[in-house]
């Protein structure tokens, strides 16, 4: 493990229960990594499979997706077009040589504020025990 | 429309060889309808192959492009400067688009992205069905809609084989038996008494065994 390696993570949100827990933690001061760089979109479905390769191609450790419930999503169906083209990108990333594991997606609940920063903190240390982006 | 799907990219890119410069060149029509080569995989591609080849050691400049249809040359001149540039050029267009610019830039090698697979129609989102071979004398007014040389896995012009069971195809079990869905529809138009009347054997020389076709309309030559 790369001890002095700091993982830098892309995370898109959704503006409903994918994004709100991160407010919430925000605003309830429960500390978190300072690795993830947030990109807020209206829907998770609005997340392309572009925007994910090249999140990797421009230097992200990790991506992540923080998105609504599939069965409880906001826009109805945004969170399981995501869920599709995240499963998609990661075959994509392991014929490219990748590690698929530097991408996942999570649903959300609206209020799950500290399983966010659990799950920042997971992804944090899991991207650091895979190293760098390989491209970097 | 003519339906294809995009090969892997571990093939694509031991196709790169020693090109340096690379165009992915998608097109707007028939692949793109059916997700495999339009300009969003275009992107895609071009982006999966320079990250590909960077992690090989062997840094590329790839590009992207895609025209409108690259079966017809007056498309591809959109993109004639960029085919300039390159060393070699991926088409993720259909096979017809991939001879297409080999022909119309034959200084270039033009190298294929896709497999072109058959003739069909989208059924659902995601899903891609066959439907046409292209064999050169239609019979789809005998048969209430439903071709039998496509959807048939023998061909049969006649009625089916002794292997149609529940309505489903012996070759595959998740295949509707076509002469079942001929039947089917010829009953429910009230035309089923055109089974009655014997197809002789099928001429196969309009379709690919008689070689090479083309078509020739003097009345829209200039």
């Amino acid at each position: 493990m790369n001890t002095t390696f700091e993982p830098q993570i892309t995370a898109f949100t959704c503006r409903y229960c994918g994004g709100v827990p991160a407010d919430m933690a925000g605003s309830r001061h429960l500390a978190y990594p300072p690795n993830i760089k947030i990109i807020a979109l209206p829907c998770t479905g609005k997340v392309d499979a572009q925007y994910l390769l090249s999140a990797f191609e421009q230097g992200a450790d990790g991506v992540c997706i923080f998105a609504c419930d599939p069965d409880n999503c906001h826009h109805i169906s945004g969170s399981k077009r995501a869920a599709k083209r995240v499963a998609f990108v990661q075959s994509l990333l392991q014929q490219i040589g990748f590690e698929p594991e530097r991408l996942e997606i999570f649903h959300m609940g609206l209020g799950q504020a500290e399983e966010f920063v659990c799950i920042i903190e997971n992804m944090t240390a899991r991207i650091r025990e895979l190293g760098p982006n390989p491209l970097r | 429309m003519i339906i294809g799907e995009q090969k892997p990219v571990e093939e694509i890119k031991n196709m790169l060889g020693d090109a340096q410069r690379i165009l992915v060149l998608g097109c707007g029509t028939c692949v793109a309808v059916c997700m495999a080569g339009g300009e969003k995989e275009a992107a895609l591609l071009a982006t999966a192959l320079r990250m590909a080849t960077k992690l090989d050691g062997q840094e590329k400049e790839i590009r992207d492009y895609t025209v409108q249809r690259q079966c017809e040359f007056e498309y591809n001149e959109n993109a004639a400067e960029l085919i300039e540039w390159a060393d070699l050029i991926v088409s993720i267009a259909c096979g017809i688009g991939v001879q297409t610019v080999n022909e119309q830039f034959p200084a270039k090698r033009t190298v294929p992205g896709l497999n072109t697979t058959f003739l069909g129609r989208p059924d659902t989102q995601g899903i891609w069905v066959e439907r046409c071979q292209a064999c050169g004398n239609c019979v789809l007014d005998l048969t209430g809609g439903v071709c039998p040389i496509a959807r048939c896995a023998k061909s049969l012009l006649n009625g089916p084989c002794g292997g149609s069971q529940n309505g489903k195809c012996e070759v595959n079990a998740e295949t509707d038996c076509a002469w079942q869905l001929i039947f089917d529809r010829l009953s429910a138009l009230g035309m089923v008494d055109l089974l009655m009347e014997n197809q002789p054997p099928k001429d196969w020389s309009t379709s690919r065994d008689g070689g090479l076709r083309k078509i020739v309309r003097e009345d829209m030559q200039l």
